[in-house]
């Protein structure tokens, strides 16, 4: 077996044994570390394919972000997971049926497709070019649209989640702009008339 | 390139799989929910990923590149759904969400 083979295997049986420990882990911080081994181990198929951008991008993202707002989620609410986790057992036949009839499904397209039609062009567009280069050609010119349109949708779930958690609690001093721009010196200054070595 | 592209389809089928049954067995956990569509979209990226590379075409990875931010928002917002049911609730049990009146 070739060193290529051997880490694809190695990839691969390392993020379908935690993606299963992440539906079957008890502890749900157990799960969200699964979560993040998986999504290593996929960066690392995804290296193997010569996607090293993409790669990348997954490590920072989701180990980086998605992944730690998991955390911080599941650290954060003080929910009784055992009570959860109750209903597992009860689940477990639907569970399984229902995924197996998606295995068979999938098994089935994948076993009734044939490469035949298709004509590999193995070589990325040039020799010479990296991965990031050739994305950043087409992604900044071709795609720029759907580009742009991906930064909105950034900013829609950004605005979302802000105003969904944002909170105001009763008795926090905060800033009151109108009242600041309403002062007057008027109102705000006070003249008295100090008698000498007497003070105010 | 030695590993056959059906080898890549195979393990995204297992774990798109692995993400279904998943989202059947923790039915009242929501929170292994969400992780468990994330494995789905992460199926779905290698799926686009592996026929990219194959295909010499890089569309694919392109796409993948905005199921991505698509999934990065759906979490951030899926998230922020359940801290306020939380925070309204005290608990984050799915089964009694058909009460739209908090």
């Amino acid at each position: 077996m070739s060193l290529p083979a051997a880490f694809f295997y190695l990839f691969s049986a390392l993020m379908l044994v935690s993606a299963l420990m992440v539906i079957f882990a008890r502890n749900p911080v157990h799960s969200v570390l699964f979560l993040i081994l998986a999504f290593v181990n996929a960066s690392g198929l995804f290296v193997l394919l010569g996607a090293e951008f993409l790669a990348m991008i997954l490590v920072v993202v989701y180990v980086g972000a998605v992944a730690v707002l998991f955390l911080f989620v599941v650290m954060m609410l003080d929910v009784d997971f055992a009570e959860l986790k109750q209903g597992f057992m009860h689940n477990l036949p639907l569970g399984l049926l229902i995924g197996a009839v998606a295995i068979v499904e999938l098994v089935l397209a994948v076993g009734g497709w044939t490469d035949a039609g298709v004509t590999p062009m193995r070589n990325m567009p040039i020799e010479a070019m990296t991965n990031t280069e050739a994305l950043g050609l087409v992604l900044y010119t071709k795609y720029f649209y759907l580009f742009q349109a991906a930064g909105l949708v950034l900013l829609t779930a950004m605005i979302g989640a802000i105003v969904l958690t944002l909170q105001h609690r009763p008795g926090v001093k905060r800033q009151s702009i109108e009242a600041q721009n309403a002062r007057t010196p008027a109102g705000a200054v006070e003249l008295r008339k100090a008698p000498s070595r007497a003070g105010v | 390139m030695e590993i056959a592209l059906s080898h890549y389809l195979t393990v995204a089928a297992a774990l798109f799989t692995i993400g279904i049954a998943g989202i059947i067995l923790n039915r009242k956990n929501i929170i292994v929910i969400l992780m468990s569509v994330e494995l789905i979209l992460l199926a779905v990226n290698v799926n686009l990923v592996a026929f990219s590379s194959y295909l010499g075409d890089l569309t694919g990875q392109v796409f993948s590149l905005f199921i991505l931010t698509v999934a990065a928002a759906e979490a951030a917002i899926g998230l922020a759904i359940l801290v306020t049911y939380f925070r309204n609730r005290g608990s984050i049990a799915v089964d009694d969400v058909n009460m739209m009146k908090g």
